[in-house]
């Protein structure tokens, strides 16, 4: 193999090496690796795997409980991204609790939440906190917000979740990740040091074609080599030390949690939850939510797909019983679902 | 004349007689323009092609148009989809109890506008008012007739292998500026509406290539839904590249932070259009001489493999299926 890669493309058609997989965590290169068609473009030799990078697909199925229960039993306004309305719970669906008479609003952030609750001062709103390290500190945001404008009708149900952990648990199931850029503008590269010191490889990059193939290029390469890598290839985005300033806002207002992650199980440490100064803020807290205990059963095998055991295709649900408009995963759910994008871009060509 | 619409603009009265004089004719008027209970027109020879359609777009009002604008434009760009020359338009409105009159004043300017624009005439019209709550501010249907030239003859069901797709300008426009309009996603950018009357532009492509085989107004759903409806209706496959596909610096801006599909976003000022190839680079041509096809493109060609599917070469050179047509993205767009 040549010292220097002059066309990414050629080189991970034609590698020959051992089998490598791959793994990318987030779940918008996800949707760019199937609208960009990269599958295609790779050697046989080279398996990439969609791991649990987008929060809906890890939202387990007691946090939809716990909110359709908010909705229903405790009579809140449940506030939200869209695509968690259609997130199948044990009993049904925030859409199935809307049919019932739930108040769901959809918003697209937790800032239109807050001030909804703010114009809505009758109401009792609850804002569905999910999402990663580049999220978290927007949800963080709008209870200081809230905290310093006196509202006491908003509060988030948390389903924050951060990635260390997932990387950690994650690290048999592939060769080496392409690290979330988004996630480690914010969290800085350390964590990644820390774990190529325990020997898990990765190489950090942005969200553009060229970028993913630049990527996995540079991650078959240093493979080859046999030794445990990390390359921070998003420099003009992620920097050393992240963003401090987001970092100390989150650790303010949050603190770690163990968190269940739907089809994976739990792993510790790797939520967020309000710390208990700000347990008005805390929908769980605010409204005595009991544990859920769903005794739910399906044939989908979310988890299976999200720790690269197999393909979306292989699940006896794919594409038939769960599919984009009748989603019995939450993988099938968001654009950014592994399911969803392989359904919507998958197949042969 | 009062300042808002009342329901007695509605009863057939001295008002809506005060209202037809005032508002329409004035911006609407012409020799076929009738009081009487229907238009009365000289026959054009040949085949005619008709066509209706209503218009709720919400906001009434946009950058770069409004819906009186909006519903000449349907309409005419229906007829000249099929090849037809629009000639005679007629419109339909029902407007909410409130409604300013100044208002609607703008909406009939900008119909006249544009039909002088398309070289239509509206020869007919009724007016009816819903009470307050009843409709959303105001609603318009228009119909048309056009006289299709001889040897030309399109639908969706003639595409054939080989042939080129072409579109006539950027794709997106008209659904991001709604979009954007309705200030629901706090996003501020440059976009205007697309919103034009087509037929010069479909003139000048028979011009050059009377044997066009399609054109279609990529309309609700944008144009990736036209080439799915494409695939069904020819038993084709369409092989599209990315690359050439014309979308505007701010459309892609906006669609990129929102995770949306150009492809899937209305346009109202851009058609697609399907000829042998050996046409195709005269059509481009003939467009990109005309005021509404500065941007006119190839962007793919019509297969003969992968029948009812629509595949597309990426910006990085891979391939993948544009995925199919999902739940409506927007409603209320046009």
């Amino acid at each position: 193999m040549s010292a220097n890669i002059t066309d990414p493309i050629e080189f991970l058609k034609n590698y020959d090496g051992p089998e490598i997989r791959i793994m990318e965590v987030c779940g918008t290169h996800t949707h760019e690796i199937f609208r960009q068609g990269v599958r295609r473009l790779l050697s046989p030799k080279i398996h990439l795997i969609s791991g649990p990078g987008c929060p809906v697909c890890v939202t387990p199925v007691n946090f939809i409980d716990e909110a359709v229960f908010l909705a229903l039993e405790k009579g809140c306004t449940i506030t939200t991204f869209g695509d968690l309305v259609r997130v199948p719970g044990s009993k049904m669906s925030l859409a199935g609790a809307r049919a019932k008479g739930a108040n769901v609003k959809v918003v697209y952030s937790p800032a239109d939440a807050e001030k909804y609750a703010e114009e809505h001062p009758e109401e009792q709103v609850v804002f569905l906190s999910v999402g990663f390290e580049t999220t978290t500190p927007s949800d963080v945001i709008a209870v200081k917000r809230a905290a310093g404008a006196g509202i006491d009708n908003f509060s988030l149900l948390t389903a924050n979740k951060t990635m260390p952990g997932a990387y950690e648990a994650m690290a048999s199931s592939c060769d080496a990740y392409i690290y979330p850029g988004h996630v480690h503008a914010i969290i800085g590269t350390k964590i990644c040091e820390d774990e190529l010191a325990k020997g898990v490889s990765g190489v950090i990059t942005g969200f553009t074609g060229d970028e993913l193939v630049t990527a996995l290029a540079i991650i078959v390469k240093k493979f080859s080599e046999g030794k445990p890598f990390f390359v921070n290839a998003y420099p003009r985005v992620v920097t050393d030390e992240g963003s401090p300033a987001a970092v100390a806002l989150v650790d303010k207002f949050m603190e770690p949690c163990d968190a269940e992650w739907r089809g994976i199980g739990v792993i510790p440490g790797s939520g967020m939850q309000l710390r208990d100064e700000y347990a008005a803020y805390d929908a769980r807290k605010k409204y005595d939510v009991p544990a859920m205990n769903p005794d739910y059963k399906t044939a989908c095998r979310c988890g299976d797909v999200l720790q690269g055991k197999i393909e979306p295709n292989q699940c006896p649900l794919f594409g038939k019983a769960c599919n984009p408009d009748h989603p019995v995963g939450a993988c099938m759910v968001s654009d950014e679902g592994a399911c969803s994008a392989f359904y919507m871009y998958g197949g042969e060509i | 004349m009062s300042d808002v619409i009342t329901l007695a603009h509605g009863s057939g009265g001295h008002k809506t007689g005060e209202l037809i004089s005032e508002v329409f004719r004035k911006n609407l008027g012409n020799e076929y323009f009738t009081s009487d209970d229907a238009a009365v027109m000289p026959a054009p020879e040949g085949r005619i092609a008709m066509s209706t359609d209503g218009f709720i777009v919400s906001p009434w009002e946009f950058p770069g148009g409004n819906i009186g604008k909006l519903s000449v434009c349907g309409t005419v760009n229906d007829l000249a989809c099929m090849g037809a020359k629009p000639l005679y338009l007629t419109c339909s409105y029902v407007i909410e109890e409130g409604f300013p009159i100044s208002e609607l004043e703008k909406v009939a300017q900008a119909m006249g506008e544009t039909a002088r624009k398309a070289g239509v005439k509206i020869v007919a019209g009724d007016t009816k008012v819903a009470g307050k709550g009843q409709v959303d501010q105001i609603f318009i249907t228009t119909a048309g007739v056009g006289v299709i030239p001889d040897g030309v003859n399109m639908s969706g069901a003639y595409a054939k292998p080989g042939d080129k797709i072409i579109v006539t300008g950027d794709v997106g426009r008209h659904g991001t500026t709604i979009l954007l309009a309705r200030g629901d996603y706090g996003i501020d950018a440059e976009v205007t509406s697309d919103c034009a009357p087509l037929w010069n532009e479909v003139e000048a492509a028979l011009g050059v290539c009377p044997g066009i085989h399609v054109i279609r107004d990529a309309t609700r759903g944008g144009v990736g839904t036209v080439m799915y409806e494409i695939t069904e209706q020819s038993d084709v496959g369409v092989k599209l590249d990315r690359e050439k596909i014309p979308v505007d610096d701010a459309v892609r801006g906006v669609t990129g932070m929102l995770g949306l599909e150009p492809l899937y976003l209305a346009c109202e000022g851009t058609m697609v259009m399907i000829c042998p190839a050996e046409y195709a680079d005269k059509v481009v041509e003939a467009l990109h001489g005309c005021e509404h096809g500065k941007g006119a493109a190839i962007i793919g060609e019509i297969t003969e493999e992968n029948k009812g599917r629509v595949v597309m070469t990426t910006e990085i050179g891979g391939m993948t299926y544009l995925p199919k047509p999902g739940n409506e993205l927007l409603p209320r767009i046009c």
